[in-house]
C-alpha cells in the first residue's frame, strides 16, 4: 500500500462549545478519488478549511507527506502542493478570467526582480493560463472581467484556478453545484484526467449520488463533525447509517 | 489572442473612447508641464506647474495603497515629510550643496523605509480598520515631533535654506554677449528654469517607474488581495508580506517626492509636509482622479490643483462681470469660493462615482 499522502490525525476545531471538526482520523493516498458525505453543516467544508489552511485546529495534526503542516499559512500550504477550489465562487471579480488564471500560474514560478516588465509580456505565464482555460472551455472568455460570467462559467473558472496552481492534493468543494446539465461533464471528464494521473490525491465534496457512484474510489462519511463510516462506495451507501442520516431514510423503514 | 468577443459591444466601445481621452488629457496635461515655463511665465504660474508634477508622484503613491491593493494609510504625508525634512535639515546644517540633499534626502528616506517596514510588519496582519488609525497615530507623533523639536526642525516656523548654486534663482544658465542672462521667448534661463526641470524630470521618472510596477506581475497581486485577499493567499501569496513591500514602495517614492518639494520651496514646516489638510487633499486628489487607475492621479491633481488656485480669481471675474444683476454678484463673492469647491466635489463624485478616469475607463456595464 502507498503512503498516505494527506493525512489528518484526530483532527478537531471548536467553536465555542461546538465541535464542527471531531476527532477525524483519515489519510489519502496518491491515485486515489475519496468523495466526502455528510447532509449540510456535517463538517466537510470545514474539514477542507482546515486542510487548506483557512482554519486553525483546535487539536489534532495534518501531514503532507509525513510532514506536520497545522502551523503553516494557506499560502505555504498552496506552496506545499495543497489545492482547494471553493465551494462558494471566490474569484478575482474585476480581473480578466486570464488574469484570475495567470495569478494561479504566476504563483509557482519565481519570476525574480523583474518588477518592470508588463505581466502580460511573460510568455510562459500566459501560455500555461491559456491552456488550462482551453481545459475548462474558457479560452472564448479570457479577456471578459470574471464578475460578468455567467454563474456556470465562474464554477469553471473556480476549476481553472485549481488546475493552475498543479497541486499533488487536489480538494474539490461541490464543483458542478448550480451547473446546468450541460455544463457539469466538462469538470467531471477534468477530475476524471487528473484521477488518471496516479501521483495526484483527490478529495471532493459531492452530494450527487450519479457523480459519486461514477468518480468515487473510496467514501467517507461526515456526521456532526465525527467520521461515521469509511469504505468501498458500494459498502458504504449500503451502511443502514448512510442510508439514514444522508439520504434522510431512518434505518428499519427502508423495506417500506 | 484577440479580444473579438467584446469588440462589437457597445460598453468597450465606450470604455475605449473613455480610454482614449484619457490618455489624451493626461498627454496634453504632460506637455503642458513639459512646457509650462514657457506657456506660463508668471511666478505664481510656475509655482502651480511644480506642485503639481509632485502631487502627481505623490498622489499616484498613494493610489498604489488604497487603489491598487486596497490599504487605507492616513501616514503618506509622514513618508513625504520625512524626505521634506531630511533635505531641510541636510541644507540647513551642511550649507547648499548636492552632497547635502543626497545626505539628508537618503536620510529621511532610510527612515521612511525602516519606519514603513516597521508599521507594515507590526499591522499589516489586523484588520483595515485598526490599521488605519495606527498609521493616523503615526502620522500625529511625527507631526507633533516636527513642532516640538525645535532645535533641529525650527518648530512651526520652519526651516529655511538655500539650495545648490545651479537651481537659485539668481545663478544664469545662459548668457548673452553683454553677460545678462539670455531670454529664451521671453524666458530667463536662470536657476529658476534648472530647479523646475529637475523637479519635472524627476516626477516624471519616479511616475513612469510606477507605471511599470502597477502593470507588472506585482502589480497583478496587489490587485488581487484588493479583490479577494482569502484567495490569493489560497493559490499561494504570502498576503502580509505584498502588503508589506507596496506600502515601504509607496513610502519610498513619498519621500523622495518630499526631498523634491524641499528643493523647489527652499522651506520646509509642518503646513507643508506634514499636516493632515495635505491628507485630505491627497485623498481628494485619487477620489476625484479615479482609485486604482495612474491617470487617475494626473487628473485628480490637476483639477484639484487648478480649483484650489484659481477658483478664487475666476469666481472675482465673475462677480465683477455680473455686478448689475441682483444676488448673483454676492453668491460669486471671491470669499464664498470653498462653498463652490465644495459644489463642484458633491457633483463630480454624483456624476463619477468612480473618479474621472476611472468612470471614463470603466469595462464591464454590468
Amino acid at each position: 500500500m502507498t503512503t498516505p499522502s494527506i493525512e489528518t490525525r484526530n483532527l478537531t476545531i471548536r467553536f465555542g462549545g461546538h465541535a464542527a471538526v471531531n476527532d477525524v482520523t483519515c489519510a489519502f493516498r496518491p491515485g486515489q478519488l475519496t468523495v466526502i458525505v455528510g447532509p449540510n453543516g456535517a463538517g466537510k467544508t470545514t474539514y477542507f478549511n482546515l486542510i487548506s489552511g483557512q482554519l486553525t485546529p483546535t487539536a489534532g495534526s495534518i501531514l503532507k507527506d509525513g510532514r506536520d503542516i497545522a502551523a503553516l499559512s494557506p499560502s505555504a500550504r498552496a506552496k506545499a502542493g495543497i489545492g482547494r477550489a471553493f465551494q462558494l465562487t471566490n474569484l478575482f471579480p474585476k480581473l480578466s478570467v486570464l488574469e484570475n488564471v495567470r495569478l494561479a500560474v504566476q504563483a509557482r514560478h519565481r519570476l525574480g526582480p523583474r518588477l518592470l516588465r508588463a505581466a502580460g509580456s511573460f510568455g510562459v505565464l500566459r501560455d500555461e493560463a491559456m491552456r488550462h482555460l482551453e481545459a475548462t472551455r474558457l479560452a472564448e472568455v479570457a479577456h471578459m472581467p470574471a464578475a460578468a460570467l455567467p454563474h456556470g462559467d465562474q464554477r469553471k473558472l473556480e476549476v481553472a484556478l485549481l488546475l493552475a496552481m498543479e497541486p499533488d492534493i487536489f480538494m474539490f468543494d461541490e464543483p458542478t453545484a448550480g451547473m446546468s446539465v450541460d455544463e457539469a461533464p466538462v469538470i467531471l471528464e477534468l477530475i476524471a484526467a487528473i484521477k488518471q494521473d496516479c501521483s495526484k490525491t483527490i478529495l471532493l465534496v459531492e452530494h450527487k449520488m450519479d457523480v459519486v457512484r461514477a468518480l468515487a474510489d473510496r467514501i467517507v462519511v461526515l456526521h456532526n463533525g465525527e467520521l461515521v463510516a469509511d469504505g468501498e462506495p458500494d459498502d458504504v451507501i449500503a451502511l443502514p447509517i448512510v442510508r439514514e442520516i444522508y439520504l434522510g431514510v431512518p434505518a428499519g423503514e427502508e423495506a417500506a | 489572442m484577440t479580444d473579438t468577443a467584446l469588440v462589437s459591444a457597445p460598453p468597450a466601445d465606450r470604455a475605449r473612447t473613455g480610454r482614449l481621452v484619457v490618455t489624451v488629457a493626461v498627454g496634453l496635461v504632460g506637455l503642458a508641464l513639459l512646457l509650462a515655463p514657457f506657456l506660463f511665465q508668471d511666478v505664481r504660474a510656475g509655482q502651480v506647474a511644480a506642485r503639481i508634477c509632485i502631487f502627481i508622484v505623490l498622489v499616484a503613491s498613494y493610489d498604489l495603497l488604497i487603489g491598487y491593493t486596497g490599504i487605507v494609510s492616513f501616514a503618506h504625508t509622514m513618508f513625504f515629510g520625512l524626505g521634506a525634512y531630511g533635505t531641510a535639515i541636510a541644507l540647513k546644517n551642511i550649507g547648499p550643496s548636492w552632497g547635502a540633499i543626497a545626505l539628508g534626502g537618503s536620510a529621511g528616506v532610510a527612515v521612511a523605509i525602516v519606519l514603513a517596514a516597521l508599521i507594515g510588519v507590526l499591522s499589516l496582519r489586523v484588520k483595515a480598520i485598526f490599521f488605519a488609525m495606527v498609521t493616523l497615530a503615526a502620522a500625529s507623533v511625527m507631526l507633533v515631533l516636527a513642532s516640538q523639536l525645535s532645535a533641529i526642525t525650527n518648530g512651526e516656523d520652519g526651516l529655511v535654506y538655500s539650495i545648490p548654486k545651479l537651481l537659485s534663482p539668481a545663478t544664469p544658465l545662459l548668457t548673452d554677449a553683454d553677460g545678462k542672462v539670455l531670454k529664451v521667448f521671453g524666458v530667463s534661463m536662470n536657476g529658476r528654469i534648472a530647479a523646475y526641470y529637475f523637479v519635472f524630470f524627476a516626477c516624471l521618472g519616479l511616475f513612469w517607474l510606477m507605471t511599470r510596477i502597477v502593470r507588472s506581475p506585482l502589480g497583478t497581486v496587489l490587485q488581487a488581495i484588493r479583490e479577494n485577499e482569502l484567495r490569493a493567499e489560497a493559490i499561494g501569496y504570502r498576503v502580509v508580506a505584498y502588503r508589506t513591500a507596496v506600502f515601504v514602495i509607496a513610502a519610498t517614492i513619498a519621500a523622495l517626492a518630499g526631498i523634491l518639494w524641499a528643493v523647489w520651496l527652499r522651506y520646509t514646516g509642518p503646513d507643508t509636509t506634514l499636516s493632515f489638510a495635505i491628507m485630505i487633499d491627497i485623498l481628494l486628489m485619487v477620489v476625484i482622479g479615479g482609485m486604482g487607475t495612474m491617470a487617475g492621479a494626473v487628473i485628480g491633481v490637476v483639477l484639484m490643483s487648478l480649483a484650489q488656485f484659481y477658483l478664487k480669481d475666476l469666481m472675482a471675474a465673475a462677480a465683477a462681470a455680473t455686478a448689475p444683476v441682483p444676488l448673483l454678484p454676492h453668491l460669486l463673492e471671491p470669499d464664498r469660493w470653498l462653498l463652490w469647491l465644495g459644489l463642484l466635489f458633491i457633483l463630480l463624485v454624483y456624476f463619477f462615482p468612480s473618479g474621472i478616469a476611472g468612470t471614463l475607463m470603466k469595462k464591464d456595464a454590468h
